[in-house]
């Protein structure tokens, strides 16, 4: 065994058996939720785009199991895996992405715009790189604040190009922000691969260029990204600025749901879902820290019957009514 | 040779001749060529919802896939065609001209007049306009009232196949910069198209249904709707003449002048918010202009001023339909002025 990775063997054991449990229950929300829409999708029951994240789950969870509710995250497009990762409620997600009474948003923004700011979730966004900014100011407002709080922001490999990201890496540098700007390298934006829409093969690159520390962690291995945004999270709260931090992981569904993804080397999906699944990754190590196989199948379940759950309630969910299409444009007007 | 083909196709067509006929014209934009390089099947997406589709099979490099950095790319376009090549770059959807507004607004449009009228920008932009398809609040707008409120900028939107190939062909030959919206609910929409190349004028509107009693006057995804509340204002005995102005900027007033002082009410619709829109523009030049032929106040259709909802009932009840249309002419017809 490697020195690294008997070092990270030694940094598994040290985590707590439910701090492991608590990640895994949610990364088998996250995968389940998302298989579950692209099973919907296809009966035409869920309305509008869905950009679903199955198998980038570890990146989400690794990152947000160190954080707090008072700690503030700006998602993207694909942003159900953040919402469930900081601990949105998934029936009220459910309810938001079929557009009904009691989601989570009131039906009015969808899969692209959930939001829950009593979690510290800034939102989805249909803007490519439009949480960067945002996040500069959630950074602002934490630092302000003085309690070690810091905010998070996720973009893919094609969507941090976007000038609101650059420009949000050089405010955060030069105000010293506690701020993560986390790249989702999955490979494509939509079906254009990473190497025709950015300039590096690596975003650490980026962030030399910002005088940013960062760090590169393969971003299906839980434990891997867990340890890498720990230390630089806990560097943030101590009051030192913005890091970078790039997950390199794999993307299992199209674009988003309608995407044959095609353009994709024939047998790559196959193969990521096969050798590459972060979920498979995690119950091996886990099995290894002396986590029973038994546990993790009763959380299956109870993962299994929550999403069943969350599907029959929106079904039976009413629909908006048509009064509030006017409601929540101001606060005064 | 005339078929039926959609709309989506027309503006495939009329990009693919003119990239036949001049050899220097550039196609940029988000996967508009899409998957090349990838390692697997190149030419799959044709932008996001395939308009291009076909056109990197056939022009190679003149098909441009640019990383998604609008900003950029959409300003390279604008000093692309400065600088003489010509280019049509497309910004998905037109929500997304937030990321590279200035390009335009104050590059693009105010270029060739701060340089006293040196300049020269044969550029398109190509983008998807309006609401319908569970979009939600940032994938559905229609901002077509703020580029026609720029000198410098030409704006076209069309309502039927026909129109946007002629439309089309003329934006790519015309030399200063265009805003072409494309009303994406219309994309599957079907009719006859010429198979040879032809342009439409920009400044000429199209009386879509010529009628006695009131105009309706519209443009883009509103034209269809309005011509069903013509269908059904013909069984009530009502004759309503439907103009769709297909461009905004320059904007066909004689047209419209003419069916009011011949109908005597005006009702004008837009698909956008009701402030400062395309129909409270053309209530406001009829109302000055011809005043006196005005038999009843002139009516306005518009969404409500609220952000495009995502729940599907509720963005039903924001889209104008018909309905509204009818009604607003049942005012123009109950009032007298
Ligand atoms: C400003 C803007 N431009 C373009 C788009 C369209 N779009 C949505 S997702 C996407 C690709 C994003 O790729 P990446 O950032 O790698 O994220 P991934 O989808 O892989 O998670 C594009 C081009 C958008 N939503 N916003
Ligand atoms: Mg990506």
């Amino acid at each position: 065994m490697s020195h690294d990775k008997k070092e990270q063997h030694a940094y598994n054991a040290s985590i707590p058996h439910d701090t492991v449990l608590s990640a895994y229950r949610r990364m088998k929300t996250i995968r389940m939720f998302e298989d579950r829409l692209h099973e919907d999708f296809k009966t035409g029951n869920v309305p509008g785009f869905a950009h679903l994240y199955a198998g980038q789950e570890a990146t989400a969870v690794g990152i947000c199991s160190h954080l707090t509710d008072q700690d503030q995250i700006a998602s993207t497009h694909r942003g159900h895996g953040h919402c469930i990762a900081k601990g949105v409620g998934v029936v009220a997600m459910m309810k938001e992405i079929y557009g009904r009474q009691g989601g989570i948003c009131n039906g009015k923004g969808g899969s692209m715009h959930i939001a829950d700011l009593k979690k510290g979730m800034l939102g989805a966004n249909g803007i490519l790189g439009a949480g960067a900014p945002l996040a500069c100011g959630a950074a602002l407002a934490d630092k302000l604040a003085g309690q070690g709080h810091v905010a998070i922001v996720f973009g893919g490999d094609g969507g941090v190009n976007e000038g609101a990201v650059l420009e949000s890496m050089n405010l955060a540098s030069v105000w010293k922000l506690p701020l993560m700007f986390v790249v989702e390298q999955n490979g494509y934006a939509q079906s254009t691969p990473q190497q025709r829409t950015t300039s590096v093969s690596s975003y650490e690159d980026r962030a030399k260029g910002f005088g940013m520390p960062a760090a590169t962690v393969d971003g299906l291995d839980f434990f891997a990204v867990y340890k890498t945004a720990g230390a630089l999270i806990q560097k943030m709260r101590e009051g030192h600025g913005p890091v970078l931090l790039e997950c390199r992981t794999v993307r299992f569904y199209g674009h988003f749901e309608g995407d044959d993804q095609v353009y994709r080397p024939a047998g790559e999906v196959d193969d990521a879902r096969k050798n590459h699944d972060c979920l498979k990754l995690f119950a091996e190590s886990a099995r290894n820290m002396g986590i029973s196989q038994a546990e993790l199948d009763r959380i299956d379940h109870e993962v299994a019957e929550l999403i069943d759950r969350a599907v029959q309630e929106s079904l039976k969910a009413p629909h908006p009514a048509l009064s509030e299409l006017h409601d929540g444009v101001y606060v005064s007007y | 040779m005339t078929r039926h083909i959609t709309l989506k196709s027309a503006i495939n067509e009329a990009l693919d001749q003119e990239m036949a006929r001049d050899p220097k014209l550039l196609l940029f934009g988000q996967d508009t060529a899409g998957g090349v390089g990838a390692g697997g099947v190149a030419d799959t997406w044709g932008g996001v919802l395939g308009v291009t589709k076909g056109l990197y099979t056939k022009y190679g490099d003149r098909v441009i896939d640019a990383p998604p950095t609008e900003m950029a790319y959409v300003g390279a376009a604008v000093g692309a065609a400065l600088s003489g090549v010509p280019v049509v770059a497309e910004v998905p959807f037109i929500d997304f001209m937030g990321v590279c507004f200035d390009q335009l607004l104050n590059q693009a449009a105010k270029i060739r007049y701060m340089f006293g009228g040196t300049a020269e920008i044969p550029l398109v932009i190509r983008t998807m306009v309006g609401a319908g398809i569970n979009g939600a609040a940032q994938h559905s707008q229609m901002l077509t009232a703020m580029f026609t409120h720029i000198p410098g900028l030409k704006v076209v939107c069309p309502s039927t196949p026909h129109d946007a190939k002629g439309l089309m062909i003329e934006a790519i030959r015309d030399k200063d910069p265009v805003i072409f919206c494309e009303p994406k609910f219309l994309y599957e929409t079907s009719g006859a198209v010429p198979a040879d190349p032809y342009t439409i004028p920009f400044g000429q509107a199209r009386i879509a249904k010529e009628g006695r009693d009131v105009s309706i006057v519209t443009y883009g995804p509103m034209v269809p709707r309005a011509l069903e509340a013509a269908s059904q204002l013909e069984q009530k005995g009502i004759s309503a003449e439907v103009i769709d102005l297909r461009t905004l900027s320059p904007l066909d007033r004689t047209t419209v002048l003419k069916s009011v002082m011949k109908t005597g009410r005006l009702v004008a619709a837009d698909e956008a918010h009701p402030r400062c829109n395309i129909a409270t523009d053309i209530v406001a030049q009829v109302t000055e202009q011809c005043f006196t032929s005005l038999k009843a106040a002139p009516q306005m259709v518009s969404a409500p001023h609220t952000p495009v909802p995502f729940s599907p009932v509720l963005e039903k009840a924001y889209i104008p339909g018909a309905e509204q249309i009818i009604a607003a002419v049942s005012r123009t017809m109950a009032s007298h002025a």
